[in-house]
């Protein structure tokens, strides 16, 4: 076993190349054989990843999955943020400028409008579960437009740590729920061409939710979604610690 | 050379990030703003250039391809490593914030989409 531990341990990019694929062709004959292709193989994929996830995370207590167990370690890096945002700008190459010309005025517009629906959706189930603070109403309402701007928004305006927490569950949620909702709800919201892809990507926000439920739908439609969902962290960084907080502020 | 076409890309997400992380230092606030989109308008204005064809076509274009077709198989890693155990954690508010929050926006899909194309139709 220590010769096993070793090797896995001292390559573990590589087993995490080998175990992704592993886990990806078992998912893939799984959408063709029961769902006969209806649910994308990715989507299954993505699914699978986040139960392994939640086991990894059961068995160590940590915070990143499956990554935490050593054996897997590899995962961590295959899955970071360096090696996501490397494929998420490859994924641009061959967009056609024409078509994200013709989506310009309704992406930036969604983008808006997402990180504020959001936010006011988040901030009003917070109201309704007994919360009058206005800095843990702010933060649960950011955290419902990402995970990554509910922490900051809760950091910069000085909220408890189990808000922060709180928010950061709800983005994660929403995320894992973008992620294997999309190709559900695609036919019911037009979501087949790129135009309808970048108003998406602008009103869901959390790139990696985006991203994977458009891999799941239509993988053309993910660099038109990605485009404008990596924005909107961004705008909600922006708008979460400063219009957003003080509009709260002077409603509590 | 497919490493020109990799070079390009990893140019992109760099000179991306730079750029991003300036506008988060200028606005004060401690975020990457856009850095990734910043890289991917670059990149798609590489790839509809002339002047970049010898890192975008033939083999140097089959090195941005490859990463390109990787990004499932990091969607699925990035998902294994996810703070699932966190979120279930969090209770029944975090749930219902989430679910909420996705339920409006996918029905403003529909509506955004149609803002948009009525005013293509128009400037036509």
């Amino acid at each position: 076993m220590d010769i096993f531990e070793t090797v896995f341990i001292r390559n573990s990019l590589i087993v995490a190349f080998a175990v992704i694929g592993i886990t990806i062709w078992f998912s893939y004959m799984l959408a063709d054989k029961l769902t006969a292709g209806r649910i994308h193989g990715s989507a299954i994929a993505i699914a699978l990843g986040l139960i392994a996830a939640y086991f990894g995370g059961i068995a160590t207590g940590g915070s990143t999955g499956v990554a935490d167990m050593a054996l897997l370690g590899g995962i961590g890096l295959m899955g970071g943020g360096m090696m996501r945002d490397f494929a998420i700008v490859a994924t641009a190459f061959g967009v056609q400028l024409s078509e994200l010309k013709k989506a310009g005025i309704a992406g930036v517009i969604s983008i808006f409008a997402g990180v504020i629906v959001s936010f006011i959706v988040g901030a009003l189930v917070a109201i309704l579960f007994g919360y009058t603070d206005p800095a843990a109403i702010t933060t649960i309402g950011s955290g419902a437009v990402t995970y990554i701007v509910g922490p900051v928004t809760g950091e910069a305006i000085g909220a408890s740590d189990t808000v922060i927490t709180l928010s950061v569950a709800a983005g994660l949620v929403k995320s894992i729920l973008v992620m294997i909702g999309t190709p559900l709800v695609a036919k019911y919201i037009g979501l087949n061409n790129p135009q309808s892809a970048m108003v998406f990507g602008g009103l869901m926000g959390t790139t990696s939710g985006v991203a994977a439920g458009l891999a799941a739908t239509d993988p053309k439609l993910v660099p038109y979604g990605a485009m404008t969902a990596t924005f909107y962290t961004g705008v909600g960084c922006l708008l979460g610690p400063s219009v957003l907080f003080f509009i709260v502020s002077a409603m509590y | 050379m497919i490493v020109y076409g990799v070079a390009l890309l990893s140019g992109c997400l760099v000179l991306g990030m730079v750029i991003g992380e300036s506008i988060g230092v200028a606005l004060n606030v401690d975020a990457n703003v856009g850095g990734v989109g910043i890289a991917m308008i670059f990149l798609v204005l590489a790839s509809n250039s002339k002047k970049f064809k010898a890192l975008t076509e033939g083999a140097a274009g089959n090195g941005i391809k490859f990463w390109s077709a990787m990004y499932i198989p990091i969607v699925v890693a990035m998902a294994a490593r996810q703070d699932v155990a966190g979120a279930t954690e969090g209770g029944i508010l975090a749930v219902v914030a989430g679910v909420a929050a996705v339920a409006v926006s996918f029905a403003l899909v529909p509506v955004l989409s149609k803002v948009g194309n009525s005013k293509t139709i128009e400037k036509d």
